[in-house]
């Protein structure tokens, strides 16, 4: 059994352990797939691949806003935004980490193309914003300093 | 030849100054990180099951905490924590917040030491019940202003043996909490060092204990914070809830005296 | 039992403005305990916000997610009283859904 079938067999079971039925409703139609492929991807250019990206520009229309330097590499607050119309699908993914693929999300028309949240990096790196816009690629990213600093005020 | 000068001078200074510009240092980045932080304190989870440990009635005797004096009538938690550590008439010193949760927990809910002093620190899987109500508690004094008072003998002497404890060297590295705080514009690493000698930089930091603490993945309150400074000046590891540390605890809290109490907050 | 959420819906203007806290462990599996054995990795792999009937967002995280993970986003269409919920679903098969209503 491969593990896509796999997958969905334990969604299934897990729907089945008491969620109310009509909030996966719409699953089918957006729902996001947690792809262990593109999670394990070990490398910037592998995880783009599994998400599915063949080719992408660089775009100033899609940007990535933190501090350039993080206290404590476990919490790094990240907002990722594209204003490139019929934006999507949007993800986080940090070079250097073991797992580079942090946060995938599907953007619903009606929902701002824009997201924050807080990722873990393994150390100094950059920080990616991948977005899809009517089927096209762009990336955006920003070096992302990380340090221990000193005894914690 | 002036001319050209002039226009070397000039691009010179454009290109200067674009670096001025485009450089922050290092401490406006970091302050940087703490501002986007602010927004969405995972402490709030710490401050709901808090308040939930607060109301829940517990075994043996299936009793909550809600009769709980914290110095200003029976139940009264808001505002309790910016006039703590105070003299409790019924025990007869002076108490901090968590040895006054002990006792509550003891005398009103009937655990014993041993299950009233659990996990005063927690980590993953073991959550700490202490932790939790603290955050609750103090999120009950946010706004308000630092008002411990050491009109009682009891609360002055504290005062003075946390006052002591300060400056007291000991240890391997003979260090003591002045070592590191009481100068103004010291720093270890990136980290600056508050003057808690000072009454501005005392009123800052007190006020921000309890904190989340990034590093730790979890609400660590001031029993901690001190805890853990001992630590690192090579000390031996104090009891948790000493007189000691309510003493050191006193000390701080007073001379933050007026400062706006802010806390749950969030540190690295 | 998964702890609750802190879920905050905002109405400012046309666009509701939505916070989410959550409490998890988030770990990578990557961890060492303080016996050297590795702590098995516990995070959340899904996260399904709902309003009314309508999936306002949808999303797929892996272990380079923050512990107690926070989530800010805006959307368009919601109105004061409607109903906000959050599911999320994580690799061991614990889930939480929590609700908060636009204010």
């Amino acid at each position: 059994m491969n593990q896509s079938r796999r997958d969905i067999l334990r969604m299934t079971s897990i729907i089945g352990i008491g969620l109310a039925g009509s909030l996966f409703g719409s699953f089918n139609v957006f729902g996001a797939e947690w792809m262990p492929k593109s999670f394990e991807a070990k490398s910037l250019e592998d995880a783009l691949k599994e998400i599915g990206v063949d080719k992408y520009s660089i775009s100033t229309d899609v940007s990535v806003v933190s501090a350039e330097i993080a206290e404590n590499g476990a919490v790094v607050p990240v907002s990722i935004s594209s204003v490139i119309p019929k934006t999507d699908y949007m993800a986080i993914l940090v070079d250097k980490n073991p797992s580079p693929l942090s946060a995938a999300f599907n953007i619903p028309e009606g929902t701002e193309a824009s997201i924050t949240t807080r990722v873990k990096m393994g150390g100094t790196s950059k920080v990616y914003a991948v977005v899809k816009a009517d089927g096209k690629w762009f990336v955006a990213s920003k070096e992302i300093k990380v340090t221990l600093g000193g005894c914690g005020g | 030849m002036k001319l050209f000068i002039t226009l070397i001078f000039t691009i010179f200074l454009i290109y200067s100054n674009t670096f001025a510009v485009a450089g922050n240092s290092s401490t406006d980045e970091i302050a940087k990180y703490r501002e986007l932080l602010a927004d969405g304190n995972p402490a709030e989870l710490w401050e709901m099951r808090g308040e939930e440990l607060w109301k829940k009635k517990i075994d043996p005797k299936s009793v909550s905490l809600e009769q709980c004096d914290l110095g200003k009538g029976p139940g009264i938690v808001k505002g309790a924590y910016v006039e703590l550590p105070r003299y409790f008439n019924d025990v007869n010193k002076v108490m901090d917040l968590e040895q006054r949760l002990i006792y509550c927990r003891k005398n009103i809910q009937g655990l014993s030491h041993e299950q009233a002093v659990k996990i005063p620190y927690g980590s993953v899987g073991n959550p700490s019940d202490i932790e939790a109500l603290v955050s609750y508690i103090t999120a009950e004094s946010k706004g308000m202003k630092m008002a411990v008072s050491t009109k009682h003998p009891l609360e002055k002497e504290a005062y003075e043996v946390g006052k002591r404890f300060f400056f007291y060297r000991a240890g391997s590295h003979d260090f003591s909490c002045a070592t590191c705080h009481s100068a103004d514009e010291k720093r270890i690493r990136l980290q600056e060092l508050p003057n808690l000698l000072n009454k501005a930089d005392a009123q800052k930091t007190y006020t921000t204990w309890p904190a989340y603490r990034l590093s730790q993945g979890e609400v660590r309150t001031m029993q901690h914070r001190l805890s853990d400074c001992l630590r690192q000046q090579r000390f031996p590891e104090p009891i948790y809830a000493s007189e000691t540390i309510t003493a050191l605890i006193m000390f701080l809290a007073k001379n933050a005296e007026g400062g706006i109490f802010d806390a749950p907050a969030l540190k690295r | 039992m998964p702890s609750p959420m802190r879920i905050r819906a905002v109405l400012n203007g046309e666009t509701v403005e939505v916070k989410v806290l959550i409490r998890h462990d988030m770990e990578t599996g990557l961890r060492k305990d303080t016996t050297g054995k590795f702590v098995p990795s516990h995070f959340i792999q899904k996260l399904t916000i709902k309003y009314e009937d309508r999936m306002v967002l949808d999303s797929v995280m892996g272990i380079s997610v923050s512990k107690d993970p926070f989530l800010s986003f805006k959307f368009k269409g919601g109105e004061k009283g409607g109903k906000l919920s959050v599911t999320w679903v994580d690799n061991i098969g614990d889930t939480r859904t929590d609700a908060a209503i636009v204010s």
